[in-house]
């Protein structure tokens, strides 16, 4: 999935294992993405509103462990 | 083509190896060095020569990111096939701490210090670092009174970043002038290395007596955080710690400073630019994303050594060879950047790789972020003309240094009201 065919909503998952707490997923998504103390990723929002799909996409995209995951939620009807 | 027996290997780690993926030298001070732009057009992974073993040399922007996230690739310097100029002078263990090691010792060390370049942090940092830069733009204008020539390097690019450290780790103020001189031997390539070493001792004494001192009265810097873990954990082995320290001085040290100078350098010339310097956060964050990419300072290939065989690109990479990644050249991969040799590249939709990739993506670029974004407004903000002091054909680079930057940078601006005067 790229930032081209952006879905209008996504489901995001993050693996705090992997994490290495580089905090771009929050300074690119702040409204879905937080840091904790230690500087490992907090999601605050599985599933966000359609308005941060490109900047989630962007998040996943920077994160240098690759530690989120984003699926596209299928929408029925308009 | 010369071999390594016949080039006058440096402790230092720099080498002379003409004409080889490990020649650092640029003609366009401002692009990557001229061997990696010749790796890059034999593909985004190409066979290259070394002293010992097969060594692969990636410069593809896709390629790069899949090396650096493949943990079938070893940081270890031990590791069979580990790609090293001098292979017999290895550095000791553990003196580069968690950067040349592999999960899961570099993982608990990292982790000790993840939680201190959080968004939170270095909000509450940037106070300190705007004060410091204002302080060292004074000391600038003081030494430029009557039309003097400055040394940016010398007043704000190589000390901004070590007093930014100082303040981290909790250097006391009285100390911060030591601190300063110690670090700046540390980098000075221009040093035999023996001086070079010592140096490296006598901060390696005054990190363990600056730990002991917290030990005895904790403040609320990074080291006495560590001496205090939360979750009742054993704090670190005070000599790992001290390496740790050293392994932030040395990595934040240099690298921030090369970005100040050449950055500083590059914007001479560009006065549409140094305008967006001036201008909203979001511009000024992303003129600074651009320099990063544009010069991308660590210019060494980031060595790792193949675990077992993996495929990059076209290449099957066998266990027991070893990788360079070159982060400038693959910054500049037109398959991931539209104009790769602009500065500007307008919407910025991929990440670059100045910080690499990986688990070992730099720790300290918030920090780094954070200097340039105050620094760089500040200096154009408070000396509009600024100008060179000297033709652009009589400054020094540094050469075959594993940070590129400038040695010095002599300038000038027109004395009077600095900021109403124009460029």
């Amino acid at each position: 999935m790229t930032a081209a065919d952006t879905p209008e909503r996504v489901r995001v998952s993050v693996d705090v294992d992997r994490c290495c707490g580089s905090g771009q997923c929050g300074l690119t998504a702040p409204d879905v993405f937080d840091q904790d103390e230690d500087g490992i990723v907090v999601l605050l929002t599985p599933e966000p509103p359609a308005a941060a799909t490109a900047a989630v996409l962007t998040a996943a995209d920077c994160c240098p462990v690759q530690a989120i995951t984003v699926e596209s939620i299928t929408v029925d009807g308009g | 083509m010369s071999t390594v027996s016949e080039h006058p290997v440096s402790q230092a780690g720099t080498y002379s190896f003409e004409g080889s993926v490990f020649d650092l030298r640029r003609s366009n001070p401002f692009a990557p060095p001229d061997s990696q732009q010749e790796a890059a057009l034999a593909g985004p992974i190409c066979r290259v020569p070394a002293p010992r073993g097969v060594v692969w040399a990636v410069s593809g922007y896709a390629e790069a990111r899949q090396v650096l996230a493949d943990p079938s690739f070893s940081a270890v310097f031990s590791t069979p096939g580990f790609p090293m100029l001098d292979p017999d002078n290895a550095p000791a263990d553990g003196a580069l701490s968690f950067l040349r090691m592999d999960p899961p010792d570099h993982t608990r060390l990292r982790r000790m210090f993840t939680g201190e370049f959080t968004a939170r942090r270095m909000a509450a940092l940037r106070p300190a670092i705007e004060a410091m830069t204002a302080d060292l733009l004074d000391t600038m204008a003081a030494a430029h009174a009557g039309g003097e020539p400055v040394d940016l390097v010398d007043l704000l690019a190589l000390p901004l970043p070590s007093l930014v450290i100082c303040e981290l780790l909790g250097v006391p103020y009285a100390d911060h002038a030591y601190f300063q001189a110690l670090s700046r031997e540390l980098v000075d390539l221009s040093l035999p290395a023996p001086e070079r070493q010592a140096a490296r001792d006598r901060l390696d004494e005054y990190l363990t007596a600056l730990i002991r001192a917290k030990a005895d009265a904790p403040d609320d810097g990074l080291i006495s955080r560590q001496l205090r873990p939360a979750d009742g954990a054993a704090p670190p082995d005070e000599r790992e710690l001290a390496n740790a320290a050293a392994l932030l001085l040395v990595a934040g040290h240099e690298t921030t400073a090369n970005m100040i100078g050449l950055s500083t350098l590059l914007l001479l010339d560009r006065p549409a630019e140094r305008a967006r310097l001036l201008g909203r956060p979001d511009e000024v964050e992303a003129l600074v994303e651009a320099l990063l990419r544009h010069l991308t300072v660590a210019q060494f290939g980031v060595p790792r050594a193949a675990t077992r065989d993996v495929r990059i690109g076209e290449v099957e990479i066998r266990a027991g060879e070893g990788v360079l990644v070159l982060l400038g050249p693959a910054n500049r991969d037109v398959a991931a950047f539209a104009a790769p040799h602009e500065l500007d590249q307008g919407q910025q939709d991929r990440p670059h790789l100045a910080f690499g990739h990986g688990i070992h993506h730099c720790l300290g670029q918030p920090l780094a972020r954070l200097e340039l974004r105050v620094a760089l407004p500040a200096l154009f903000g408070r000396f509009a003309g600024l100008r060179l002091a000297v033709d652009a054909d009589e400054l020094r680079f540094r050469e075959q240094s594993i940070i590129h930057g400038l040695v010095s940078l002599p300038v000038t601006w027109a004395e009077a009201g600095d900021a109403a005067t124009a460029g």
